[in-house]
């Protein structure tokens, strides 16, 4: 094989005298099980796609074992993880496509186009399927919002977001912002995106047919995120930020065109498979698309358009230049293809050929310069099975007593305080800056349990959200993975949908630390128990790894992206009051469990001991009992008990509905212990007063603990326990500290 | 009567719109690309929303060259009824068929939330279903939708009648609190608030679904007049 290797490149002797290969981030015996794949040492061009195929990012070589560990079908999935996204069914021949996908380390040292690129490669997994992309979401954590460093990042990221978003055309509806120490220096920035489609048009990412040309689509190819997958599967260091190169500048502009062109592409029915180039480019998308088939594939690197003149084999294989898709026809129908393409003034370029061989095989100025066995750059990367080792803390915080403090005696204060700290407070700062409407489906805007939008022609809506707490899943991963499953499912119920499958977004640190590995698979034993238990399968998802920075791992934090079907948009459900004189609802019972709480934190500035405890059992009643209550028309707002306990969801359901609300607690604890303890499996409804006795009813029949401790009313949120006032404070103070907390801190 | 919804590469409220005609007024409605030669067949062409050519020039900069401009242009002479919505609003100021600019936000923000508008002329064919004075609730998102004009401009503005739509809480910067204006005759009218939004109560607002009935009403009354001249 004639070897073109340009001035800068080292030869295949030198990679290996040299062991080159372990800047890219692979191992000696990693390297040596390549050249025996390969039957020779790589060259740079080769070792460089073996490198970013092999890399944790594409291969979840540190995480495979533990997602095998996820239950990911059930009889409404019609695709798993795998495919760029995961299809649920949701009747009528339609189906729900969405997948979630993080962007941390891009956005840690280039915030805006980090966060930018996140939302437009997530949108791209979504229309590869053939679907139509109607909603984003975000979750997102950064540092504590004091420093200047945070706010920029914050400040960025969020604009980053609206720039992709708001420009492509799809609403960002939901999401969550969270603020805690652990993520200084390494934010995460995870993104989800929503689709819909008919059953009959889910496309596959194949390279079907041997002899059939392979096409490229979208902007010419440059020097940008050229081995970003590799630069997203190490640790943020101090050097991090002269590798600004390896993140991407993305294009909403272009992406709207490359996705109408591929929408009426694959609608036009002569697609045999399509593909977008995310992380590791033409590389992945290649060689996947070929493993898929069982076919080889030929690329002719001089057929890919380019951005600059002189780029080698090694810098187009490995560009992440964004807005980019590849697809396979028949020869008949390439005109046809490039018709549509050169109607929305899109670039589209034969670069390849299926072929029979099992081999990625790159042409370059006439010469064969790289030619690998598929198989072995998408089946054969090594599969490491992690130590795992229970860290010191996990059994030193057994033996914290979370009531331990002094009791807190100003509760309107300490609720005042909890509603003004930037993680529960109003986070209108920053969807203000999304367009959450266009569109025009989306039938519960950002701020409530969860945001819904309508599927266009139908009675039906989607219900859609994020949620983590990483407190909880630092402090008991196996219960905070529990929680993160059961908290969207909550919040999916109390919007009146029915749950229907998650994607994840697992952040930990690095996994060569037993400690970390632990973490993660706690948590994804307690994921997988809830989602088994809640009828709510995984199929998607994302891994990211090393998320660290000077002082450690960040809180292992696998955030849980979940979707539910509304049968009829009469059941779309709020938080907010509604009227006056309905009755108030606490279901589920309220333990001592500030372990990990928003009021631990805020008021003790502490965050230890055990999260709460959560029996699945007792959710599953729950939220079943709920959503009947629901979609018989019993329910006037429903509102998941979470961070700030009882009194923080009663203030949220006061401010969305702009009225007042008085209520008795009956209880044995603490008063400051039963208002903000985070107790799960608990949701506060309101119910008009013809209705109460249904409720009951049916929450007795149901199995579900409750009491009615209240009525909606007046301008003011009227807590008393045991007959006793414990909170008395006017809805608009309570509004405007909610509100104003982080434009403050941003100003 | 026949609407046309403009198409331009980067539009992203032109379904928004198609959708809105249909939930409205239920007449013929189709989507013309930005190369169209011909709008002849059409009475009333919305031109929509969203980042035309990326908007990475000053919104609308780009597109007011498209061909079918030309077509919006003679349309307007003959007296169809045209409405911009959003970066449809910047498109026609930047073709010269209302007057003034579009400017950035004076947050230097994105802006996406519902926004009470005042109904100050109700006589324009797209607004006669509305009172005078009316107070309407119609959402906003823009980044640049901070309306300028010259004192001389203003002045002819609110001699001729020409402000349509106020704000109350201005939320952009906009000289005047304007939020849409017409032309002098009252057939163009460009608004940054999206009507088309606000045609569901599920969705929130019911209350844009009166323009379109104006119009309609509007071509109902004058039939053959507005087309011909």
């Amino acid at each position: 094989m004639a070897q073109q290797v340009s001035a800068k490149e080292p030869t295949a002797a030198q990679i290996a005298e040299h062991r080159l290969y372990e800047q890219m981030g692979v191992s000696d015996s990693e390297y040596d099980l390549i050249c025996s794949f390969m039957g020779r040492k790589p060259n740079y061009t080769e070792i460089g796609v073996f490198s970013v195929m092999w890399s944790e990012h594409c291969a979840y070589k540190n995480s495979k074992p533990l997602l095998r560990r996820f239950p990911t079908s059930g009889p409404r999935v019609l695709m798993g993880p795998g495919e760029g996204a995961g299809i649920v069914d949701i009747g009528d021949n339609q189906a729900v496509v969405f997948k979630i996908e993080s962007h941390n380390h891009p956005s840690a040292v280039e915030p805006f186009q980090g966060a930018a690129t996140g939302v437009g490669g997530i949108i791209r997994d979504i229309f590869s399927m053939g679907a139509r992309p109607v909603a984003i979401l975000n979750s997102l954590r950064f540092g504590r919002l004091e420093s200047d460093r945070v706010k920029y990042l914050f400040e960025h990221v969020v604009s980053g977001i609206a720039g992709y978003g708001n420009c492509i055309g799809i609403p960002t509806v939901g999401g969550e912002v969270v603020f805690d120490e652990s993520y200084e220096g390494n934010p995460l920035v995870n993104a989800m995106c929503v689709g819909i489609i008919d059953h009959d048009k889910i496309q596959r990412g194949v390279a079907k047919g041997v002899g059939n040309p392979v096409f490229y689509v979208g902007p010419p190819t440059g020097r940008d995120g050229i081995h970003g997958a590799t630069f997203a599967s190490v640790e943020l260091t101090e050097e991090s930020e002269a590798n600004r190169t390896a993140v991407q500048v993305g294009d909403p502009f272009m992406e709207k065109l490359v996705m109408e062109s591929c929408l009426e592409l694959i609608n036009s029915g002569i697609v045999l498979g399509i593909q977008d180039m995310g992380a590791a480019g033409l590389t992945c998308s290649s060689a996947e698309m070929a493993s898929k088939a069982g076919n080889g594939l030929e690329l002719y690197l001089d057929q890919v358009p380019q951005r600059e003149e002189g780029m080698t084999a090694y810098e187009m294989m490995l560009s992440e230049s964004q807005e980019r898709m590849l697809f396979v026809v028949e020869p008949k129908h390439e005109e046809q293809a490039r018709e549509i393409f050169e109607r929305w003034g899109v670039i589209c370029a034969k670069v390849g050929k299926v072929t029979d061989d099992g081999r990625l095989k790159l042409l370059h100025h006439g010469e064969v310069v790289g030619d690998m066995p598929v198989h072995a750059l998408v089946d054969e990367c090594p599969v490491y099975n992690k130590p795992s080792a229970e860290p010191a803390y996990f059994a030193e915080q057994a033996a914290v007593d979370t009531t331990r403090y002094e009791e807190v005696k100003d509760l309107g204060g300490a609720l005042k305080q909890i509603m003004g700290s930037p993680s529960l407070a109003s986070k209108a700062w920053v969807y203000d800056q999304y367009d959450y409407m266009v569109r025009t489906s989306t039938a519960v805007r950002p701020g409530s349990d969860a945001a819904v939008v309508t599927v266009d022609g139908t009675r039906k809506a989607l219900a859609m959200t994020t949620d983590c707490n990483g407190r909880y899943v630092y402090l008991d991963p196996e219960t905070g993975g529990k929680i993160a499953v059961s908290e969207a499912a909550r919040n999916i119920v109390c919007s009146g949908a029915e749950p229907l499958a998650i994607t994840d977004n697992l952040n930990f640190g690095s996994p060569e630390k037993p400690e970390i590995f632990w973490q993660m698979e706690r948590a994804v034993d307690g994921m997988a128990e809830a989602c088994r238990v809640l009828n709510a399968p995984v199929i998607g998802g994302n891994v990211s790894l090393y998320n660290e920075n000077a002082k450690g791992a960040i809180f292992p934090t696998p955030v849980v992206g979940m979707v539910g079907l509304i049968h009829d948009i009469d059941h779309i459900t709020t938080q907010g009051f509604k009227a006056e004189g309905d009755h108030v609802y606490l279901l589920g019972e309220t333990f001592a469990e500030l372990g990990g709480s928003e009021f631990q934190s805020v008021m003790h500035g502490v965050s230890e001991g055990r999260p709460p405890v959560l029996d699945l059992n007792t959710e599953k009643k729950l939220l079943s009992g709920v959503l009947t209550a629901i979609q018989s028309g019993f329910v006037r707002s429903a509102h998941d008990v979470s961070e700030g306990g009882v009194a923080a969801a009663l203030a949220e359901s006061c401010i969305s509905g702009g009225v007042g609300a008085v209520v008795q607690l009956d209880t044995e604890l603490r008063n400051d212990v039963a208002l903000f303890s985070e107790s799960q499996s608990r949701i506060v409804l309101s119910v008009s007063p013809e209705h109460t006795s249904n409720l009951e009813q049916l929450l007795k029949e149901a199995g579900v603990p409750f009491a009615a401790i209240g009525r909606v009313g007046g301008s003011e949120l009227n807590i008393r326990i045991n007959g006793a006032s414990a909170v008395q404070e006017p809805v608009e103070v309570l509004k405007a500290v909610w509100e104003d907390a982080i434009p403050c801190r941003m100003k | 009567m026949r609407f046309a919804v403009l198409v331009f590469p980067g539009s992203n409220c032109d379904i928004d719109c198609y959708k809105a005609v249909e939930q409205t007024v239920g007449e013929p409605v189709d989507y013309v690309w930005h190369t169209a030669t011909d709008l002849s067949p059409y009475d009333a062409i919305l031109v929509p929303g969203g980042f035309s050519y990326g908007d990475y020039l000053r919104c609308g900069a780009i597109s007011r060259f498209a061909p079918v401009m030309n077509e919006v242009a003679k349309a307007a002479e003959q007296g169809k009824f045209i409405l911009g919505i959003c970066n449809g609003f910047q498109i026609l100021t930047e073709a010269g068929l209302l007057p003034g600019a579009l400017r950035r936000n004076e947050s230097m923000k994105f802006r996406c939330h519902d926004s009470v508008l005042k109904v100050v002329n109700n006589d324009t064919p797209f607004t006669r279903h509305y009172e005078e004075g009316q107070e309407i609730v119609i959402p906003i998102a823009h980044g640049e939708g901070n309306y300028y004009c010259d004192e001389e401009t203003l002045q002819k503005l609110r001699d001729n009648k020409q402000i349509v739509f106020t704000y109350s809480g201005n939320p952009n910067g906009s000289v005047g609190d304007i939020a849409g204006i017409c032309n002098e005759r009252g057939n163009v009218l460009g608004m940054m608030p999206h009507p088309e939004r606000a045609v569901n109560s599920l969705l929130g607002s019911e209350d844009g679904k009166a323009m379109f009935t104006s119009i309609i009403q509007t071509w109902r009354d004058t039939h053959g007049a507005a087309s011909v001249r």
